[in-house]
């Protein structure tokens, strides 16, 4: 039996994914996009039938909105560069260990995410409340107690801790492919092994980075519970204000269109990102 | 003094030994090839040479000085990988050019050592492509290319053809042969292909079990092995128990029922009633009539090989393997009775008891 003479079999075969797809992520956007279009009225509610453009010009000409925009976006870049910072090393340092160690490593590097973020994000403002480990430890070495929670930097230290893993899987994933033997290459070829891990094995993990760091600022843009948690009543990212125009406000409507222009945004930065680094690697390495 | 000496090199990996007082000593402009089976310490020793791993104890010196513990960005050898390790996201100038780009070369004179080293190779034209659109055999050239740009007083090849096919292999063999002739470089391979290291080596050191068991020129490797194992691991033997039963101004031996004059390396190694091995290689024996030969034998199998036929026989004595040049005479049948002779200077007697030497 060939495969072309059934051109059905292929559609069967995806069907069950593409239905799941459809009604779980598709049918909800649609409803969603539909929403940001209605008109809302504090007494009365939603007006469905009655559209208007209103909510856009709403979210693009207060700076209430964009401020939070703009926040979410520099929280998001921060955390995507700490996260290159510290996981790429990382992956190196795990991928150069040997067995047993590195099974164990890898795992501890995992394990966060075995546990709910809800919980993490509150062993996080226990350590960082102004009773908390951290500035008890400050306060030790004669630093006066430091802000942290419900600050920008909680958010941050929190969102790198849950991002990591999404940035040491990728490289980690490219550093297995690496030959083993390009690194002795250069380095018979007198290169320092400084200037082989940059000339020669950064190059080659770059596509694990880039795609480490595609996933670590989409899920941090989008981020709900950690910024929810300890960023507290008054630091809002996108996320937790589309909760409160749904949740507190009522106005769903308003909250879709945050929510629809998160999306849009946060696919605008992750294309052309995508289309400027990436493409310059697609040449060499496929 | 050598160009570049193996003192006593040992190599332990825990309680194993790699590699054991190994002693070796290549000279300028010499190509020397490792030849042993795999996890018999050839590679390992290659790669302490090169200073990817540590000597556990001896020492190496290369042109007087020694790099026993030197590391391996200071050796400034050429390097040519089994992977051919090259950089996937450098074009091939690039990759040419890296090592003297680390040399602090200037762009000009590194832009002209590169074409020349690609013209070495005949890859001029490649040289804007990345490795991963060139061919295997292509990517070969660039690993060599790449190593001898540098020009290293000695190149080490890792089992430099043992990722191509049959067909491309032997052309880079003679290549190979051709391109280190004309540079010059002294140069160390390590393969298990027996036929590989003869065809283009000045010396082959046979290794077994991390240890040297022969060294010696090609010709003289194929035609005085030293041990059982050597004989039939480069090339074919046949390998009858004889006894020994004449020693003096000849050898003989008894070989069933028959005697038969045998060259040895070293008569005394042997003694009247000992027990050692009659060797003769299958090309070596000529199939003649019933009768005319030394020995009576039946045809059990036949292969047809294209330029050879290869027959196995059985005769009183044991079984025998022959191989006969294809030359236009009728092929003996099966079951067909034939009879076997050789030059005298052809057979060889091996002392028995080296095998067992050696595997201990």
């Amino acid at each position: 039996m060939s495969s072309t003479s059934k051109p059905a079999v292929p559609w069967l075969l995806a069907g069950p994914g593409l239905l799941l797809f459809a009604t779980l992520l598709l049918v909800p956007l649609l409803l969603t996009a539909v929403l940001s279009f209605n008109v809302y009225d504090t007494t009365t509610g939603v007006q469905a039938g009655q559209y208007t453009l209103e909510h856009y010009v709403h979210v693009f000409t207060d700076d209430y909105y964009l401020g939070i925009f703009w926040r979410t976006f520099w929280i998001s870049l921060l955390v995507t560069v700490i996260c290159v910072a510290i996981g790429a090393p990382e992956a190196y340092v795990l991928s150069r260990m040997r067995n047993p160690w590195r099974s164990i490593l890898l795992l501890i590097v995992l394990a966060p995410l075995l546990v709910s973020v809800v919980v993490r994000a509150f062993g996080w403002s226990m350590l960082l409340g102004p009773e908390g480990l951290v500035n008890g430890a400050l306060r030790f070495i004669g630093i006066g107690p430091v802000k942290m929670l419900y600050t920008e930097i909680a958010v941050v230290v929190a969102l790198v801790h849950v991002m990591l893993p999404f940035m040491v899987i990728p490289v980690w994933t490219s550093l297995q492919k690496l030959d083993p033997g390009v690194e002795n290459a250069a380095l018979s070829l007198n290169a320092s092994p400084l200037t082989t891990l940059r000339r020669v094995v950064l190059p080659q993990v770059m596509p694990g980075v880039l795609s480490g760091s595609l996933i670590v600022f989409g899920l941090s843009a989008s981020s709900f519970a950690i910024p929810g948690l300890l960023g507290g009543r008054r630091l809002k990212m996108v996320a937790t204000i589309v909760y409160d125009e749904y949740l507190h406000e009522l106005n769903w409507p308003l909250g879709a269109t945050v929510a629809l222009v998160l999306l849009v945004a946060n696919m605008i930065v992750m294309l052309s990102f995508n289309r400027v680094v990436e493409g310059r690697y697609k040449k060499s390495l496929g | 003094m050598s160009f570049l000496t193996l003192q006593d090199v040992s190599k332990l990996y825990g309680n194993t030994r790699a590699v054991s007082a190994m002693n070796l000593s290549v000279e300028k402009g010499e190509f020397v090839s490792l030849l042993g089976p795999s996890g018999c310490g050839k590679t390992t020793t290659l790669q302490m040479v090169a200073g990817f791993e540590s000597v556990t104890s001896g020492t190496i010196t290369l042109a007087g000085r020694d790099i026993t513990h030197a590391k391996a960005n200071t050796r400034g050898l050429g390097i040519v990988f089994q992977s051919y390790a090259l950089f996937p996201h450098m074009t091939v100038a690039d990759n040419v050019s890296f090592g003297l780009e680390m040399r602090k070369m200037p762009k000009a004179e590194r832009r002209d050592r590169v074409a020349r080293a690609l013209s070495l190779v005949h890859l001029e034209p490649h040289a804007p492509r990345y490795p991963r659109e060139l061919s295997g055999g292509q990517r070969q050239r660039v690993a060599l290319a790449r190593a001898l740009v540098i020009e290293p007083p000695v190149l080490l090849l890792d089992e430099p053809l043992s990722n191509l096919d049959a067909k491309l292999r032997e052309e880079m063999q003679f290549e190979l042969r051709q391109i280190q002739r004309k540079v010059g470089t002294t140069t160390v391979m390590v393969t298990h292909d027996q036929s590989e290291a003869m065809s283009v080596s000045d010396r082959v050191v046979v290794m077994q079990a991390g240890v040297v068991t022969q060294v010696d020129e090609p010709m003289r490797l194929y035609e005085h092995p030293r041990t059982r194992f050597i004989s039939t691991f480069v090339g074919k033997a046949n390998l009858l128990e004889a006894r020994v039963s004449e020693v003096g101004a000849r050898i003989r031996v008894a070989l069933g029922a028959r005697q038969f004059d045998v060259a040895v390396d070293d008569a005394a190694d042997f003694a009247v009633g000992d027990t050692a091995l009659f060797s003769v290689r299958p090309e070596k024996l000529q199939i003649v009539a019933r009768g005319a030969g030394r020995i009576d034998a039946q045809v059990q199998e036949r292969f047809f090989l294209g330029s050879q036929w290869l027959y196995r026989l059985a005769s009183d004595a044991g079984e025998w393997t022959v191989l006969s040049a294809n030359d236009g005479r009728d092929a003996l049948k099966i079951g067909q009775t034939a009879a076997l002779d050789w030059p005298d200077h052809c057979a060889r007697l091996l002392p028995a008891e080296t095998a067992e030497k050696v595997a201990a």
